[in-house]
C-alpha cells in the first residue's frame, strides 16, 4: 500500500523583474512511499526537499505534476485528518503557551476538550517539555524546544503519516537521540515516517529506504543496502609498538595504504581491501606490535551523498541510472 | 465552521494579549477625559461637544487598530511561517481567511463596547452636574441612546475597513497595505464629490470615471451620522438598515476577493 505517491511532480518560480526567467525547484519527481516505512529524504541546500515538503502540504502549487496520500489528492480535508507535518525551523503563534498550541490544533481535529487535554499532556511528555514550560509563553522558547514542540503538534491527532522536515536541526545530540526514539516509536505504532535530514547518520540509523535529491532532481532512491552495496573496502588496523622497521617493511610489500599515528605508541593503518588482516597483523605481531583494533572500512551514506552530489552540490545530478526517474 | 470559530478565538487572544491594544483603548479613555476638560471651558456647549469628541475617538480609534492590526493579520501568519503548521491541519484556506476577519471583527467589537461604556459613564457624570438652566439648551438628552446608532454605523464601517486591510494584506506587505486602505477610507469619506465632477469639469470621460469610481470605491461617508445624532435630528431606519446591508455586502465582496487571492497563493 502506497502512502505517499508523486509523478512527474514539478515546481518553477517566476525570477527577476520580467518574469521571463524560471527557476526549478523541483523537477519531474516521481516518488512512492510504502505504508509503515520510515524514508529518509536527503540532500544538500538547496536540492527541493522542503520544496517536495510544501507541495505534499498544499502550502504552494506544482507547477505540473500530481501527488497524492493515501491515494487522494493532497488538498483533500479527509488527508490532512490522518497526517502531522513538522516545518523546517517550526515558529508557532507566540503568545500561546505549548498547552493552548496544542489545545488549539486538536480542537481543529474535532477532539473534546479533556481528549485534548490528555494528548496534549502525553506528547509534552514525550517530547520532553514538562513542568512550567508548559504554561509559558512560546516567545521565550529556545530552537530546540521549539522544535520538540513542532514535534508534539505534528502527532497530536494520531496521524498514519508524518512528515518532518529537518526535525533534528536545532537539537543538541541528546534531543537528537529521544527524537530518533520517537521516530521508531512511531515505526513501532505502523506510522509511516516521511522525513529531511542534513545528519546522514541518522538516516543511516532510522531508514528503511531513502532518496537523494540534489538541484530539485531525484539521484537515486532505495534501500540502503542497494544503494550502498555494503561491501568492505578496507580495513582499519590499529596497533600499539609498531616500529619504525616494521613499517617499512609493511608499506614496502604493500600490505598498508597508510599509517596514521595517533598517538606516541600507537598507529592506524588503512589495509587494501584485498590483503587478509590477519596475515598482516601476524607478522607485525612477530616484529613486537600489539593489537588494538580492527575494523572493516565500508562506504557510508555520507561517501555516498558527496560522491553523487559533488562539491557544488549538482555535480552528480542526474548522473545516476536513477535520476529523475521512478523511485 | 469549527475551524473559523477557532481561528477567530485565536485572533481574539492574541490581540488581547498585544500591549498596542491595551494602549490604544487608554487612548480613548484619555481623551473621553480629556473633552470632559474641554467641555468645561466652554460655557453652555460642553455635552455637544463631549458627545462629538467621544463619537470621533471611538472612530479613530476603532480606525487605527482595523487599519494596523488588520494589515499585519495574515501577513504577520505567513512572514513568520506559522502559517505552515496551521494550514496542515484540517482547515480550508477561506475558513482561516474568515476565521482572521471574525477575530479581528470580535476584537474591535468588544473594544468599541468597552469606549462606548465609558463614553456612556462620562456623559452620564456631565449630565448629574448640570444645572437646569443648562438643561434647557439641550437639543437631546445626555444619555441618548440615538448615540448607539452612530457608534453602531462605525462599528459597521471598522467591519468594512477591517475587510479592506485584510484584503491588501494578501497582496503586499503591511506598510504598503496601512496606506491603501487608509486611502481608500479618505477616498471614501469624499466620493461623494466624485458625482459632483460635472459641476466642476466638462469633459463627458472624467465625468464617466468619476461616476464609476462613485460607485466602484467604499461610501464610507454614509456610515457618518454623528452630526445628526449629537443635534438631536432623527435618522431614519430606512436609511441606517440600507447602510448596514450597503457594509456588510460589500465587505462580503472584499472578503470573496481575499479569499480568491489567498486560495492560489504559494508560501514560500
Amino acid at each position: 500500500m502506497v502512502a505517499i505517491a508523486t509523478d512527474g511532480l514539478t515546481k518553477q518560480y517566476v525570477v527577476g523583474f520580467s518574469g521571463r526567467r524560471r527557476h526549478t525547484a523541483l523537477d519531474s519527481l516521481t516518488l512512492r512511499v510504502a505504508r509503515g516505512e520510515v524514508f529518509g529524504f536527503l540532500g544538500p541546500n538547496g536540492a527541493g526537499k522542503t520544496t517536495t515538503f510544501k507541495l505534499l502540504m498544499q502550502l504552494i502549487y506544482p507547477t505540473s505534476g500530481s501527488a497524492e496520500i493515501f491515494g487522494r489528492p493532497v488538498g483533500d480535508v479527509s488527508v490532512r485528518r490522518r497526517i502531522g507535518y513538522l516545518p523546517e525551523q517550526p515558529y508557532f503563534y507566540d503568545h500561546l503557551t505549548p498547552e493552548d498550541l496544542l489545545d488549539y490544533f486538536g480542537g481543529l481535529f474535532g477532539l473534546d476538550a479533556a481528549e485534548r487535554y490528555r494528548r496534549a499532556g502525553a506528547l509534552l511528555d514525550e517530547v520532553g517539555i514538562t513542568g512550567a514550560d508548559r504554561r509559558r509563553q512560546l516567545r521565550t522558547f529556545s530552537k530546540g524546544m521549539l522544535q520538540r514542540v513542532g514535534m508534539a503538534q505534528a502527532l497530536i491527532n494520531k496521524p498514519d503519516l508524518v512528515f518532518f522536515d529537518e526535525p533534528m536541526a536545532g537539537l543538541d545530540p541528546l534531543g537528537r537521540r529521544e527524537i530518533r526514539h520517537l521516530i521508531l516509536n512511531l515505526r513501532d505504532r505502523g506510522c509511516t515516517v516521511f522525513f529531511s535530514s542534513h545528519v546522514l547518520a541518522d538516516a543511516e540509523a532510522l531508514c528503511s529506504r531513502v532518496a537523494l535529491l540534489s538541484c530539485g532532481r531525484l539521484v537515486t532512491a532505495g534501500t540502503l543496502s542497494e544503494i550502498l552495496a555494503f561491501k568492505v573496502k578496507g580495513w582499519e588496523l590499529v596497533v600499539r609498538g609498531l616500529t619504525h622497521a616494521a613499517l617499512e617493511h609493511a608499506r614496502s610489500l604493500g600490505r598498508i595504504l597508510s599509517a596514521t599515528p595517533i598517538d606516541s605508541e600507537r598507529y592506524a593503518l588503512e589495509l587494501p581491501p584485498g590483503q587478509a588482516p590477519d596475515a598482516v597483523l601476524a607478522d607485525l605481531v612477530q616484529h613486537g606490535a600489539s593489537l588494538v583494533s580492527l575494523n572493516p572500512l565500508r562506504d557510508t551514506l555520507e561517501d555516498y551523498f558527496v560522491r553523487q552530489v559533488g562539491q557544488d552540490g549538482c555535480a552528480g545530478a542526474g548522473l545516476a541510472p536513477a535520476a529523475g526517474g521512478e523511485a | 465552521m469549527r475551524a473559523i470559530r477557532l481561528v477567530a478565538i485565536n485572533v481574539f487572544r492574541e490581540l488581547v494579549r498585544d500591549r498596542i491594544l491595551y494602549s490604544l483603548v487608554l487612548f480613548a479613555i484619555l481623551l473621553i477625559v480629556a473633552a470632559v476638560v474641554v467641555g468645561q471651558l466652554t460655557g453652555g456647549e460642553d455635552i455637544k461637544i463631549i458627545k462629538d469628541l467621544g463619537l470621533a475617538a471611538i472612530a479613530v480609534f476603532g480606525l487605527l487598530m482595523a487599519i494596523f492590526i488588520g494589515v499585519g493579520l495574515v501577513w504577520k501568519d505567513v512572514e513568520r511561517r506559522s502559517i505552515y503548521s496551521l494550514l496542515s491541519k484540517p482547515i480550508r484556506r477561506w475558513e482561516f481567511v474568515v476565521g482572521k476577519f471574525c477575530g479581528l471583527a470580535l476584537t474591535l467589537l468588544v473594544n468599541v463596547a468597552v469606549m462606548t461604556a465609558v463614553y456612556y459613564l462620562v456623559l452620564a457624570y456631565m449630565g448629574s452636574q448640570a444645572t437646569p438652566f443648562q438643561r434647557l439648551a439641550w437639543l437631546a438628552p445626555t444619555v441618548d441612546p440615538m448615540l448607539m446608532v452612530a457608534i453602531g454605523l462605525i462599528v459597521m464601517e471598522l467591519t468594512l475597513v477591517t475587510a479592506l486591510a485584510l484584503f491588501f494584506s494578501t497582496i503586499t506587505g503591511p506598510f504598503l497595505s496601512a496606506l491603501l486602505t487608509f486611502g481608500l477610507w479618505v477616498a471614501g469619506h469624499f466620493n461623494a464629490d466624485l458625482r459632483a465632477l460635472e459641476t466642476f469639469v466638462d469633459s463627458a470621460p472624467i465625468t464617466l470615471i468619476g461616476d464609476v469610481l462613485y460607485f466602484v470605491l467604499p461610501n464610507f461617508a454614509a456610515f457618518d451620522v454623528k452630526a445628526p445624532v449629537v443635534y438631536g435630528q432623527p435618522v431614519p431606519v430606512a436609511y441606517v438598515a440600507t447602510t448596514v446591508l450597503y457594509g456588510l455586502v460589500y465587505a462580503a465582496f472584499v472578503l470573496l476577493a481575499t479569499v480568491a487571492v489567498f486560495q492560489r497563493r504559494d508560501f514560500k
